[in-house]
């Protein structure tokens, strides 16, 4: 009895097996015939808006290399709001625009040297964040080669903003905090930019990069120069510009003004004795080198030089010219290094510049200001940074 | 019936396994070439004859300056198991990165798997990172070679201004140290320079077992004991002095102490398995 009981149930589990085999197939024909008939419903947006990116027609081909991180409208954004947010330090009141500010081209105004968390100072000016799609190296020191590992550098100094990269991560998935003055959604933000809400350096990097990327100046009165408006500039500042190439173009050279080279262009060592590229290749030949910037927007950069020395134009004229305060005394410090440029046999060291010449050059290198770089919105602490 | 036939034959195959086995050279285990087992190395930190131990205890270096230590780590890559017979097996570089953390005793237990099964009388490591890895894409330097998460990040073993691992970080205090804050700081790395050349720390250590035999077989999973005696950091072909190099980072000096501690490591003894 029990054995034909069975048998009869293991039939009864076959029929009722093949009739759920033929159930679910007819399920997926009348499936696919649907979707093929009806409207498709708009899914979720879950794929980011890509954002085209053109390099300025006279500017050379960008160094980075966007075909690893592309442009979205998300990510620029993501980037923006890391840029600026204090979270990025360990006292959460730092952000990457504390020191890199936009009304001075993304320098810090009235600094000569970085100032960062506990009110540390670090050894070096704040260098301008401006057409790093350009560079060919980072810092004034030119130890970063990519865009994408600036940022830990400063978070992870110190004196700068004192933070491991690996809090930063766990503190931007804990977002949004409760209680927090400023309410922001990281994992959402990750998600539209990356489509999934995974926190990670790489896309916390990447964001960045997608942000200053965006960061072109290239509307200044010399560019509108450029483009054929030959009234933007005054005759003065003409007379600069042909000055400038004359003078300064060897090394400021192109229209980002920097050869990329690094030079030691004379000043004398201060207390802090910064061997500049020399620390990075432990290259006799390197001691005292520092990255010559570009000089646009250089009228906005105050404090000069990589330990903001000077903190006008006329001092820094003064320095390349040697005859400070028309002195005939050479102030140029003379070692192994210094730019051949600056040393003409049978002359003073330095570049021969006569009062009004230093004016028209000065006068050419503030056509260089660039007021829609630093006003555009789009660049512009979007409410979540911190000023010192 | 049927139960005791089965007794019978798994009883008759013991003796014929037995049997192989006692066929064998006296006391040697059966070694198949064509299997894989595991090995451990452990890295035992030490100060001379004494145990390490951070903050707490003071030692003295041979130029008889006393310190303490409260940091030490360092990365051991590109291991190779070596054979009596010059033959060796090179541990797939991706799973031969190491960082060895004092304050952390599992790191200190490297664990390697599908190791060809064989009599080992020797290890040699990289102490450090090999250049080709320095260089490559931060894709290719994930887990305990990320730089921006886990134990890398954590305990700050990479030059970001830099870039390039700390291949070994050693932090204390020396009353004889000449820096403002007391403190002793060892901070070796250097790969080689990635667009000019410039200073390469990178150091292999060779370690003989003197006669002894790690021996890995499919069930034999020995323990290599090794030791890492802090003292040879600081002394060897160059006698480091805390009043005069308390800090040493990337500098032309760090060499001196990298040709050091190349020599700090030798076997304790061996766990057969």
């Amino acid at each position: 009895m029990q054995i034909k009981f069975n048998q009869h149930l293991l039939t009864m589990k076959k029929i009722t097996l093949l009739f759920t085999v033929i159930c679910l197939f007819q399920i997926l024909i009348s499936c696919k015939s649907e979707s093929e008939t009806e409207t498709p419903v708009i899914p979720e947006k879950t794929t980011p808006t890509p954002l085209s990116w053109k390099k300025p027609a006279y500017f050379p081909d960008p160094v980075y290399d966007l075909s690893k991180n592309p442009l979205t409208e998300e990510g620029v954004e993501l980037g923006r709001f890391l840029f600026y947010d204090g979270i990025l330090s360990r006292t959460n009141k730092i952000g990457c625009g504390t020191c890199h500010q936009q009304q001075s081209a993304f320098t810090h105004h009235g600094h000569d040297l970085s100032h960062g968390v506990d009110d540390l100072l670090g050894f070096r000016n704040s260098p301008a964040v401006q057409n790093m799609a350009w560079n060919t190296s980072f810092f004034w020191d030119g130890g970063v080669h990519d865009m994408d590992i600036v940022p830990p550098v400063p978070i992870q100094n110190e004196v700068e903003m004192g933070e491991k990269v690996g809090n930063v991560i766990e503190k931007l998935r804990k977002t949004p905090v409760a209680g927090a003055a400023k309410q922001v959604n990281y994992p959402k933000m990750f998600k539209a930019a990356f489509g999934t809400d995974e926190i990670n350096s790489e896309r916390m990097m990447k964001a960045l990069s997608q942000f200053m990327m965006t960061l072109v100046s290239v509307n200044s009165r010399y560019d509108y120069y450029k483009l054929g408006d030959a009234s933007a500039l005054t005759v003065q500042e003409k007379e600069g510009m042909a000055l400038f190439k004359q003078n300064c173009a060897t090394c400021h050279a192109g229209e980002l003004f920097t050869d990329n080279s690094f030079r030691n262009n004379g000043l004398i060592p201060n207390k802090i004795n910064d061997q500049g590229r020399y620390g990075i290749t432990l290259n006799e030949m390197d001691r005292l080198k520092f990255k010559v910037p570009s000089l646009r927007n250089v009228g906005l950069t105050a404090p000069y030089m990589h330990d903001g020395r000077f903190y006008t134009l006329q001092e820094v004229l003064d320095h390349y010219a040697n005859d400070k305060n028309s002195s005939s005394i050479d102030t140029m410090h003379n070692s192994p290094t210094l730019d051949p440029v600056l040393q003409i046999a049978g002359q003073k060291k330095g570049i021969k510049l006569s009062a009004s010449e230093k004016q028209s050059i000065i006068a050419f290198l503030k056509t260089l200001n660039d007021e829609q770089f630093i006003t555009d919105k789009r660049f512009s602490d979007p409410g979540v940074g911190t000023s010192l | 019936m049927k139960f005791n036939f089965s007794s019978i034959y798994l009883f008759l195959s013991l003796i014929a396994v037995s049997l192989i086995f006692t066929s064998c050279n006296d006391n040697d285990v059966v070694i198949d070439p064509t299997t894989t087992g595991r090995i451990r190395i452990e890295f035992d930190n030490i100060v001379g004859d004494r145990d390490l131990t951070l903050n707490t205890a003071n030692y003295k270096n041979a130029a008889g300056q006393n310190f303490t230590v409260s940091k030490l780590n360092y990365y051991i890559s590109n291991i190779k198991l070596l054979m009596a017979n010059g033959s060796s097996f090179t541990v797939p570089q991706d799973s031969s990165y190491f960082l060895i953390r004092e304050s952390n005793a599992a790191s200190q237990e490297v664990t390697i798997n599908n190791v060809p099964a064989g009599e080992y009388t020797g290890v040699q490591f990289i102490i450090g990172i090999d250049s080709l890895r320095s260089a490559s894409d931060v894709s290719k330097r994930k887990g305990i070679l990320d730089e921006l998460s886990g134990p890398t990040n954590a305990e700050g073993m990479y030059w970001n201004w830099n870039p390039g691992y700390i291949f070994l970080m050693l932090e204390g205090t020396s009353d004889s140290a000449s820096s403002p804050n007391g403190k002793i700081y060892y901070h070796i790395g250097g790969f080689g320079g990635r667009t000019e050349k410039t200073l390469n720390n990178i150091r292999t250590a060779k370690v003989d077992f003197g006669g002894k035999k790690a021996i890995v077989t499919s069930t034999l999973s020995p323990e290599v004991h090794l030791m890492a005696d802090v003292l040879k950091i600081f002394s060897g072909s160059t006698q480091v002095s805390f009043s005069k190099n308390p800090n040493v980072m990337f500098q032309d000096y760090s060499s001196f102490i990298a040709n050091n501690y190349v020599n700090m490591f030798t076997l304790d003894h061996i766990h057969a398995d």
